[in-house]
């Protein structure tokens, strides 16, 4: 139960930073990626504010033997950059660099009850099951 | 060129994201990756491991209403865009996520934070490819 609730905390605090820091905007996140255009460099900010916390945070975090309110701390695995890694990213990041969303912000963005995030949340849902589908890992 | 530059306002939603990272770290012991959370909120393999994952999204649903509620004029609707081309490109989004195990908040923010060479060369690939569509895709439109 604790475990659901501090996740859905979590969520909440993602969704109102992702809003506020404007990465919901797909126009703005589509101008971060036109460099030779009208660069709009605010989204390095976003990155740069969210590592140097999780950074600082993670340090404190890692010095604990395990989280409150699980028996470990779960991280990946894989260490290895393969081919998967590298034609992973390059899809994601023609994707995003087409319509401006990444997943965390077009979620989010389902909160606003407009009918684009609608479509690429579905949309996106049926790519990760066909990947799932494809390519077992 | 720069009038819709927001270095804080930017920097404290960044903030933000890495104190929900660091909640779910610190409460679950969980790396707050939102393509992987999505994906495994059908594909978990327990009842509790789906049920974390579907309140972390139903949570990033109400944070971005709350948002919303209270500054509704910083948000409107995209004009320009294409049906066809946002669900081609919602396709391409959960694919590669898929594939490449991550996406800007996995790979970007959690993965650099705990300094994976893996998640630093996924994020600059996808970033990389992010800016050369941009570039073609001015290209080919004209803009």
């Amino acid at each position: 139960m604790f475990k659901i609730l501090s996740a859905l905390v979590a969520g909440v605090v993602f969704g109102v930073g992702l809003a506020l820091s404007q990465m919901v905007n797909p126009n703005k996140v589509i101008n971060f990626l036109d460099i030779t255009g009208q660069w709009d460099p605010s989204l390095m900010f976003v990155l740069g504010g969210a590592v140097l916390t999780t950074t600082i945070a993670y340090r404190f975090i890692f010095s604990k033997d395990k989280p409150v309110f699980a028996d470990d701390f779960q991280l990946p695995t894989l260490l290895k950059i393969d081919r998967q890694l590298l034609i992973g990213a390059v899809l994601f990041g023609a994707g995003w660099g087409v319509i401006g969303y990444c997943p965390g912000p077009v979620v989010a963005s389902l909160g606003f009850g407009f009918e684009e995030p609608l479509i690429v949340v579905t949309s996106m849902l049926a790519g990760m099951l066909l990947c799932r589908a494809i390519i077992r890992r | 060129m720069m009038e819709n530059f927001t270095p804080y306002l930017s920097l404290a939603g960044g903030a933000l994201i890495g104190i929900s990272a660091s909640i779910l770290m610190y409460l679950n012991g969980r790396i707050a990756g939102i393509s992987g959370i999505v994906a495994g909120v059908f594909s978990a393999s327990s009842i509790t491991e789906k049920a974390w994952r579907l309140a972390f999204v139903i949570g990033l649903i109400i944070g971005g209403a709350i948002y919303m509620h209270f500054f509704p004029i910083t948000i409107a609707p995209r004009e320009f865009m294409s049906t066809e081309l946002l669900i081609v490109g919602g396709l391409v989004i959960g694919f590669g996520t898929a594939m490449g195990s991550g996406c800007t908040s996995g790979h970007g923010i959690c993965g650099i934070s705990r300094f994976s060479l893996r998640s630093l060369v996924a994020t600059a690939t996808f970033l990389l490819s992010g800016i050369v569509t941009v570039y073609v895709f001015k290209q080919i439109i004209g803009s």
